[in-house]
């Protein structure tokens, strides 16, 4: 990436406006803010994840939220009272992202042959699974505690450093939210680089290749079992270690967090950014987590104001208006807010084409 | 032998709504390539309709009969027009666009409907009158009530309705080509985008009947009843082989059948480990092995390229 003198500028314009930035929300907004931050951030992680299978390698995964599940019960299963055990946090983090990237074979392996949106049934029926068994674990013998979830997780520990009590320096005071806003924040650059370095990567061109034409990846020789593998493995990880700092974060879980809607939400974060882009796929989980919050402080006060009542329940109604988003910004810009730069020549090459679509 | 038979019988009946229902994804599918994903709350809103009638109707003492005639026509009309204005809003201006926008546009749809839907009739659980008697009819010591007789009668003739429609009429056949092609079919003439409307339209007609179905034979109504009825509807049209009507209609059955076989004997099979809790574990998993086996379902021919 050559930086010329303007974008350079910007990037530590935008360095220090997130170095700062929880100090920024907290003071403006509220300390419930900072935890939406951290909340964005580990849903850009996932995201980006996901962005490695449906927006590289082009397999639609509507089951994506499974892999987060799996990482973030075995942090809390290995890190509560639930059993007994109190594994530190950097053996069970890579732990839970290693048993996600299992679970992302599993899942690749018998689905290789299946194309488009038989695939995508097929993921979405896994992810339902995952989150029916998890469900059901808690009889007859006791594994997940059933729909009541795990409480009681440790926090994230490093060390001796918690990140649950509030530390100082330099005479700046960091609570809890703030200290999870670093280390996500640093976890999220770590994924963003891991990212940018595997799609200029041979492995990253192959699925860029299977994404286009499946039959002629397989003619230049490349092996499309395992790279399409490899995607589900690479995109579970990632998934799976978001879920374990969920866990850390939140210190519980429950099946709830795992349903078929949070799939979705993350799909939609991936394409309504921009599908294969990283800068569009981290504008949409930053918007997607932003926007139904800003809602559901707006919807209710906003129609006190102009109407002296709440005629409209605010919750439908900041939903309501969500889903009129969606809608809108897919209407005006159906390659995404931020598509990537070949996917736009692609779009503009073949337009007035209705059958190439089928 | 009687648990056999009633367990067949409930899925025969579960698996009838299934199928009406993954005939509108079906139908859409076939011709635009597109997973309809707000089609489940279109059977909501359908059902929605229905007990709004009632509502309205039960002032007039008129015999049940009449109502349930008259609610069945109100939501059909209502469903369509939402069909129609479903297909001209969220998915016409996104033809030619990549393939996951309208999927997004679809679930921000469904998003919309069941919030709208929560705001006119709230979180609720509503009651939906019984407009048929519910007398018990016992057939070998299985018990089927009339309502459970209604709904299977009326999904065979609305599917041979349908198979007819497609296969023996001019409108069907325009429907069978664009289809198969929309560029050639559009150049013999055929009007492509009517014969689009013409689809959602019938498959949210369904839809309605078949969310009144479910109404009735469960007696409740609620906002969120769509989505999953929606999700296990989409699962049976894959099951059968997405895009092939006789698939969806094999696919819903069957699916209706494994899952009430599943739910009876799993606890039998697994030695009480499993309950019938995981009901819809065994739907999946059934999906997961049909479509390993058989990558493009059970009836299906084409697969899907594009991904």
């Amino acid at each position: 990436m050559k930086l010329n003198h303007k974008s350079s500028v910007l990037l530590v314009v935008l360095a220090v406006v997130l170095l700062f930035l929880p100090f920024i929300a907290d003071a403006l907004l509220g300390r419930g803010w900072v935890r939406i931050l951290d909340f964005a951030l580990l849903y850009i992680m996932l995201a980006l994840g996901l962005n490695i299978v449906v927006g590289y390698a082009g397999l639609l995964d509507l089951g994506y939220i499974a892999f987060f599940a799996v990482g973030a019960y075995c942090y809390a299963l290995l890190g509560s009272p639930q059993f007994g055990l109190h594994w530190p946090f950097w053996i069970v983090l890579p732990l839970g992202a290693l048993l996600a990237c299992v679970f992302g074979v599993l899942l690749g392996a018998p689905t290789l042959r299946l194309r488009g949106d038989y695939l995508a049934i097929v993921t979405l029926g896994f992810g339902e699974i995952v989150r029916i068994f998890l469900n059901n674990l808690n009889a007859p013998i006791n594994i997940t505690n059933g729909p009541q979830g795990i409480n009681m997780i440790d926090p994230i520990r490093l060390g001796t450093f918690s990140l649950s009590s509030e530390q100082s320096l330099f005479g700046l005071s960091f609570p809890a939210v703030h200290l999870h806003y670093y280390l996500f924040l640093a976890c999220t650059l770590l994924v963003i680089f891991i990212s940018m370095r595997l799609q200029d990567s041979r492995i990253g061109r192959a699925w860029a290749a299977i994404r286009e034409d499946e039959v002629a990846a397989t003619a230049m020789g490349i092996n499309t079992r395992n790279i399409k593998l490899l995607a589900f493995a690479m995109g579970a990880t990632f998934g799976g270690a978001a879920g374990g700092l969920f866990a850390g974060l939140q210190g519980f879980v429950s099946p709830e967090s795992f349903g078929l809607t949070e799939s979705i939400m993350v799909l939609c974060m991936v394409v309504l950014g921009g599908m294969g882009n990283i800068k569009g796929v981290v504008l949409g989980g930053v918007l997607l987590v932003l926007l139904p919050e800003a809602l559901r402080h707006g919807a209710g006060p906003m129609q006190q104001a102009w109407f002296g009542k709440t005629y409209i329940d605010p919750e439908s109604l900041r939903m309501l208006l969500f889903g009129l988003a969606l809608i809108a910004v897919m209407l005006l810009r159906p390659a995404g807010l931020w598509p990537s730069r070949q996917r736009q020549r692609e779009l503009t090459e073949e337009h007035e084409d209705y059958d190439s679509t089928r | 032998m009687d648990i056999l038979l009633q367990q067949i019988i409930n899925g025969l009946v579960q698996g009838s709504v299934y199928a009406l229902v993954a005939l509108g994804y079906t139908m859409v599918y076939g011709i635009l390539g597109l997973i309809n994903f707000a089609h489940g709350e279109v059977v909501m809103v359908g059902a929605m309709v229905a007990l709004s009638i009632t509502q309205v109707l039960a002032g007039y003492a008129l015999p049940p009969m009449v109502v349930l005639l008259i609610s069945l026509l109100v939501a059909s009309m209502v469903c369509m027009a939402l069909g129609y204005g479903i297909e001209r809003i969220a998915y016409r201006p996104l033809r030619n666009a990549p393939r996951l926008a309208p999927l997004i546009t679809a679930i921000g749809v469904s998003i919309v409907l069941q919030n709208l839907a929560m705001i006119i009739w709230g979180r609720a659980y509503h009651a939906f009158p019984p407009l048929l008697p519910d007398s018990p009819h016992i057939i070998a010591g299985a018990i089927i009530n009339e309502v459970q007789i209604a709904i299977i009668l009326v999904a065979v003739v609305m599917m041979t309705g349908l198979l007819l429609l497609i296969h023996r009429t001019r409108l069907g056949r325009a429907m069978r080509a664009v289809a198969e092609n929309p560029a050639i079919a559009a150049l013999m003439g055929v009007n492509i985008n009517a014969v689009i409307s013409i689809t959602f339209m019938l498959g949210s007609a369904l839809a309605a009947v078949a969310g009144i179905m479910v109404a009735a034979n469960y007696g409740i109504v609620h906002y969120y009843m769509g989505s999953i009825l929606g999700l296990k509807a989409f699962t049976a049209a894959v099951l059968g082989g997405i895009g092939n009507l006789r698939g969806a209609m094999l696919g819903g059955v069957l699916l209706g059948l494994i899952e009430s076989l599943g739910a009876g004997y799993i606890g039998d099979l697994s030695g009480g480990f499993f309950g019938s809790n995981y009901q819809d574990v065994f739907a999946f998993f059934v999906l997961i092995a049909v479509l390993v086996l058989r990558p493009s379902g059970l009836l299906g021919e084409r697969v899907a390229e594009r991904a």
